[in-house]
């Protein structure tokens, strides 16, 4: 098809105008995003999301809570594709809570897992579901043995959480 | 030239990052970007050519996830056609929407793409309408005079079960000048990993690193003559490698099912994403990361 140069030239610098405002456009409105929501509405309507889980995938067991691999496994999974937003130690980070908070801990494996597998869209969190089921376990389990905040300290330094904490804190370092 | 420079600052500030990237070169399904990761993809295919000569045909992709709900993704697309020339051919802008926020049986994302390209673009990153072997035949210098503006729409439906991902994306493509009918193609593809559970230690070949595919796409003619006939048809296996340290290598063999098809499309990427990508280019804007 033959358009007039002039047609042309206007589509041309339309659309790289328009991609290259939409890229700036986007990066700034995710920085706005997290910039304008204090803390506090952050930590909470990101729980909120905790109790949007349907009651029948709540009950659901982790088939890979007694496989001595799962945690090791999950940790590095969770370092290749969590850490980036949750934080290398999963104490959370600008754009997503905290994953040792009460909230989380106290959260059946099921609910976890029917988090990681939906993701939570509106707020950032992309779907998980790509990752094969077993694998979203694996994350399950090692967001299972997470120590919560603080609790390294009164259960001692040969404790499992801390073994797993001086992994993490390592990890952080490097 | 701002924005170039800041593109190229922002890749070398970013950090590398693991993907879980799918073998598909042609088929999408529902997975989006990462919201601030940014995707820089090389793309090659090598196309044997009857009636012409061979060509290596290329593009570069840079995937943004502007949310978690909405990926934009802008290509750069070129040729060499051996015994004749290399060719810039055009570009493309594809953004893609997801519109419902949880998992369901099957996942829909609406897809949207203008392209302007010329008529010696021979990735062949989709077929519509009535395209066949025939149209990439002719020298680059009288196929390059010619200019397409096209908007093209693609329901991606997509659905993962049990390792599996089952993906299916009908097309639809409106050549911008009014004197051309809409174009319909399709796109099928199933993938699954060599491995459903990660290995505990970081390794280039455990199986979970690996996915296999294969992916069959093809025309389906125009408004004015809707089919499978008159038309190029292709089935290719693929396999997508994601090494840990964030570079994923597709390998594609296509091969032609009809006589208006090239017989032989052999694709291959490479592609690294790149985490946090909004948030550098954010900062060197004045905003927060």
């Amino acid at each position: 098809m033959k358009l007039g140069r002039r047609f042309r030239h206007f589509v041309f610098v339309l659309s790289t105008n328009a991609f290259v405002a939409l890229g700036i456009y986007a990066a700034l409105a995710q920085s706005d995003g997290s910039a304008t929501q204090d803390h506090d509405h952050l930590h909470h309507s990101h729980f909120a999301e905790l109790a949007k889980v349907p009651e029948r995938t709540r009950a659901r067991r982790n088939p890979l809570a007694t496989d001595p691999d799962a945690v090791a496994a999950g940790k590095k999974l969770f370092g290749q594709h969590c850490a980036e937003c949750h934080g290398t130690t999963a104490e959370g980070g600008k754009k997503a809570p905290n994953l040792r908070e009460e909230e989380v801990q106290k959260a059946t494996p099921g609910t976890i897992f029917w988090i990681l597998t939906n993701g939570v869209v509106r707020r950032g969190m992309p779907v998980w579901s790509k990752l094969p089921e077993p694998e979203r376990w694996q994350i399950v389990t090692f967001v299972k043995a997470l120590p919560p905040s603080g609790a390294c300290r009164s259960e001692g330094a040969h404790s499992p959480h801390s073994r797993l904490e001086t992994d993490l804190n390592a990890d952080h370092q490097q | 030239m701002l924005a170039v420079v800041t593109m190229l600052l922002a890749v070398l500030l970013a950090r590398p990052a693991a993907a879980q990237e799918s073998p598909y070169i042609v088929t999408y399904d529902h997975y989006l970007e990462e919201p601030g990761s940014l995707e820089v993809e090389y793309f090659s295919t090598f196309g044997t050519q009857r009636g012409g000569n061979d060509f290596l045909a290329y593009w570069m992709e840079f995937e943004y996830g502007a949310k978690a709900w909405w990926t934009t993704e802008f290509y750069l697309d070129g040729q060499t056609t051996l015994g004749d020339s290399t060719v810039f051919t055009g570009f493309r802008w594809e953004n893609r929407f997801r519109p419902l926020q949880l998992e369901h049986f099957v996942n829909p994302v609406l897809y949207i793409e203008y392209e302007q390209i010329n008529e010696a673009d021979k990735i062949i990153k989709e077929v519509e309408g009535h395209d066949i072997e025939a149209d990439h035949a002719g020298p680059n210098g009288i196929a390059r005079q010619t200019l397409d503006h096209e908007l093209e729409f693609k329901l991606l439906l997509s659905k993962t079960f049990k390792g599996w991902n089952v993906a299916v994306n009908p097309l639809a493509t409106k050549n911008l000048s009014p004197s051309n009918p809409w174009e319909f193609g399709y796109a099928v593809g199933a993938s699954r990993p060599l491995g459903l559970k990660a290995s505990s230690k970081p390794c280039n070949f455990c199986p979970e690193n690996f996915i296999a595919g294969i992916e069959l796409y093809g025309g389906l003619g125009d408004t004015q003559s809707f089919g499978l006939h008159d038309t190029s048809h292709y089935l290719a296996p693929a396999v997508a490698w994601n090494f840990p340290s964030g570079w994923t290598l597709r390998l594609s063999p296509g091969f032609g099912l009809n006589d208006n098809s090239h017989q032989l499309l052999l694709r291959w990427g490479l592609s690294r994403e790149f985490s946090n990508f909004g948030g550098v280019v954010s900062r060197v804007f004045g905003g927060r990361p």
